[in-house]
């Protein structure tokens, strides 16, 4: 059955590396562009407005190139929370993408990272919130590349909504 | 370029359908439509702690924002779920979740490397 459920998403993953070294990872403007292969425009603090750049990550060719289909578009990121190697939260409108179209009144959706220690390392948690009050399908596109490649995912994920979770 | 709208209707259609679903009494008249099929605000009503009135308010928020639809059949209203729209809300959260599962793998590959 449809889950209705939804306007929020909720993705974890556990690492093998310690708190401290993620929170680098995520905290660190250099090493965020490198895995996220978004470019910020200055330091993560509270309270500040920064500008996010596709650059495409270092980490995974596959996805680097789907990513340079997008190089260069950029979109801002409010930074809402920065508790030291335990939470990074920001808002942002990935998906703002038309330079002809005005998107600073539209609402943003909101990003937490959450670090907990596991026994071999750290619990990563990203929940991203919000969907109600934005243009979804823009947002779902946002990093996904090329339309064709958009296609191809979307058959593929079509059979795992229709797989149930 | 000219100044155009935020955003199509196709574009926008998923938020709205979320923002119609954000509310618990819609949510049920929702499963209720999904599981047991269309039916008359009459039905849908019986059981509920809530007015027909009240109903036929709600339903009519998810018909804006395209979740149901109702259909004349003989001398009654039936409404039913339209699963097309429901399905690409889906679709799109779950493209979403799919970024954020190969975002947190990359952050991985990263600080495991």
């Amino acid at each position: 059955m449809t889950d209705t459920r939804t306007d929020r998403i909720e993705r974890s993953i556990d690492v093998r590396a310690p708190r401290p070294r993620v929170w680098r990872a995520l905290s660190d403007p250099a090493e965020f562009a490198e895995w996220f292969g978004i470019a910020v425009s200055g330091p993560f603090q509270p309270g500040t407005r920064l500008r996010g750049t596709l650059i495409g990550t270092s980490v995974d060719e596959e996805v680097a190139r789907a990513q340079r289909t997008h190089a260069g578009v950029s979109f801002d990121l409010v930074i809402e929370r920065v508790d030291p190697e335990r939470r990074l939260a920001f808002r942002w409108h990935p998906g703002a993408v038309d330079p002809g179209v005005d998107y600073a009144a539209e609402p943003m959706t909101l990003v937490e990272f959450v670090l907990d220690d596991t026994g071999e390392g750290t619990r990563v948690t990203v929940v991203e919130s919000g969907f109600d009050r934005i243009p979804l399908a823009r947002r779902a596109k946002a990093f996904a590349g090329n339309d064709e490649g958009w296609r191809i995912m979307m058959g593929v994920l079509q059979k795992h909504v229709t797989g149930g979770s | 370029m000219a100044p155009r709208r935020a955003s199509a209707p196709d574009s926008a259609a998923s938020a709205a359908v979320f923002s119609a679903l954000g509310d618990e009494t819609r949510l049920g008249l929702v499963t209720r439509l999904s599981h047991d099929g269309p039916m008359s605000i009459t039905r849908l009503s019986a059981g509920l702690p809530v007015t027909r009135q009240a109903v036929t308010k709600h339903l009519r928020v998810l018909e804006r924002a395209g979740v149901v639809r109702s259909l004349t059949e003989g001398r009654e209203i039936v409404w039913h779920v339209e699963q097309r729209r429901l399905a690409q809300a889906q679709r799109d959260l779950q493209a979403i979740a799919q970024q954020w599962d190969s975002t947190l793998q990359r952050l991985k590959k990263f600080v495991e490397g």
